[in-house]
């Protein structure tokens, strides 16, 4: 091989350069985002562990059912039923977005664009 | 161990089968299950339609069911005329039925304004032309936009004989005077339309302009109920609607 001695030092720097995220950040767990739950509910429309995992399939199915097929009501947990409205349901209980929606979106860096249409608590006082 | 063709393409079947049953199974009971329904206090109908009084003035430019409208939909105004979004709105009578007009027609009619809007036809042109299916006809017979769908291409706005369409060419939201805090906005780059009150249908209400109107210009109701209020107006005075020889069958009457 010719230059040997160069690629080498080329594929060490290299690997060290792309790797560099990995072991900078190696045994630093980010800390994980306190959320803010709403007080005047103690529950939501379904259970704390569903929400967690699911609430985007939840939202999605509810804006599938009301704007295509005209279905408005959601029976929750316990037989509960619920208006299937981002902007009026989900947003007067979770009425602080900045510190329930945006800190999770935040921490795993998506942003739905969502309140490009619908309005935000801040806007709706 | 030699297999035949025939005892390998009976695994692959059972297999096949094997493979599908899970969501088959999700699927009936998901059916079964069935989490959502409609409001009870839905207004029930078949085919609405609107009923717009061509003999009754509107005193003093009464703007009651624009600004009802406008007010509920978070329909902006925008300061460029070219970049208007229209929902509800004024036209001539030579503009809003041509070739209806002729030299002997009544001189108060002509100088009537009329009021327009998206006149949720029976074949409407703009679902046919929508490559996102953003716009769709209900099974009562209302032109939605699904906003979340609509990519902006405004084949639509293309295809709608009526100009009922309007694309939201800047940000709408500085530009709307109060917000309605139960209504979304529009987002810049959708194509919008007048959704005769849907949202306002599914909670028992009437459209927002035929509510709003003092001088019962407006009237709404379901066709197909033969005791409704439109079907007697329809019996009893003469009616006619926008380009009916495009065929696209609208579903606005204006009683002359």
């Amino acid at each position: 091989m010719y230059n040997a001695g160069k690629i080498i030092i080329g594929l060490v720097v290299f690997v060290a350069l792309m790797t560099f995220p990995f072991w900078y950040n190696a045994g630093r767990a980010a800390v994980a985002p306190e959320l803010v739950l709403p007080t005047k509910e103690k529950q939501c429309v379904e259970s704390t562990s569903f929400m967690r995992a699911k609430h985007m399939e939840l939202i999605d199915e509810w804006r599938h059912a009301v704007v295509r097929e005209g279905q408005r009501i959601y029976v929750g947990l316990g037989g509960k039923k619920f208006d299937m409205s981002l902007q009026n349901t989900c947003m007067s209980c979770h009425n602080e977005k900045e510190k329930f929606c945006d800190r999770c979106h935040t921490y795993v860096a998506v942003s739905p664009n969502c309140w490009s249409c619908h309005l935000e608590p801040k806007e709706m006082k | 161990m030699e297999r035949s063709r025939r005892s390998f393409l009976k695994i692959a079947g059972i297999s096949v089968l094997g493979v599908g049953a899970k969501p088959l199974s999700q699927a009936l009971a998901a059916a079964q299950g069935s989490k959502t329904g409609p409001d009870p206090r839905a207004l029930p109908g078949k085919r609405w339609a609107m009923v717009v009084d061509l003999k009754k003035p509107c005193p003093d430019n009464c703007r009651d069911c624009f600004e009802a409208c406008h007010k509920t939909h978070n329909v902006p105004s925008m300061p460029n005329p070219k970049d208007e979004v229209k929902w509800i709105w004024n036209e001539s009578f030579p503009h809003a039925f041509p070739g209806q007009e002729h030299d002997f027609l009544d001189e108060a009619l002509k100088k009537h304004p009329v009021i327009v809007l998206c006149n949720h036809c029976d074949n409407p042109p703009c679902v046919r032309v929508c490559p996102t299916k953003a716009t769709f006809k209900r099974e009562d017979g209302i032109v939605m936009m699904d906003y979340h769908r609509c990519i902006g291409c405004r084949f639509c706005m293309a295809g709608c004989p009526f100009g009922a369409r309007s694309l939201n060419w800047r940000d709408p939201r500085p530009f709307i005077k109060e917000l309605n805090k139960e209504f979304p906005t529009r987002t810049r780059g959708v194509v919008e339309k007048c959704n005769f009150c849907e949202e306002r249908l599914a909670k028992g209400q009437k459209p927002a302009c035929v509510e709003a109107c003092k001088e019962k210009v407006l009237f709404f109701g379901d066709l197909e109920d033969a005791g409704s209020e439109i079907r007697r107006l329809l019996k009893v005075r003469t009616a006619i609607r926008r380009k009916p020889q495009l065929g696209t069958m609208p579903q606005v009457y204006y009683l002359v």
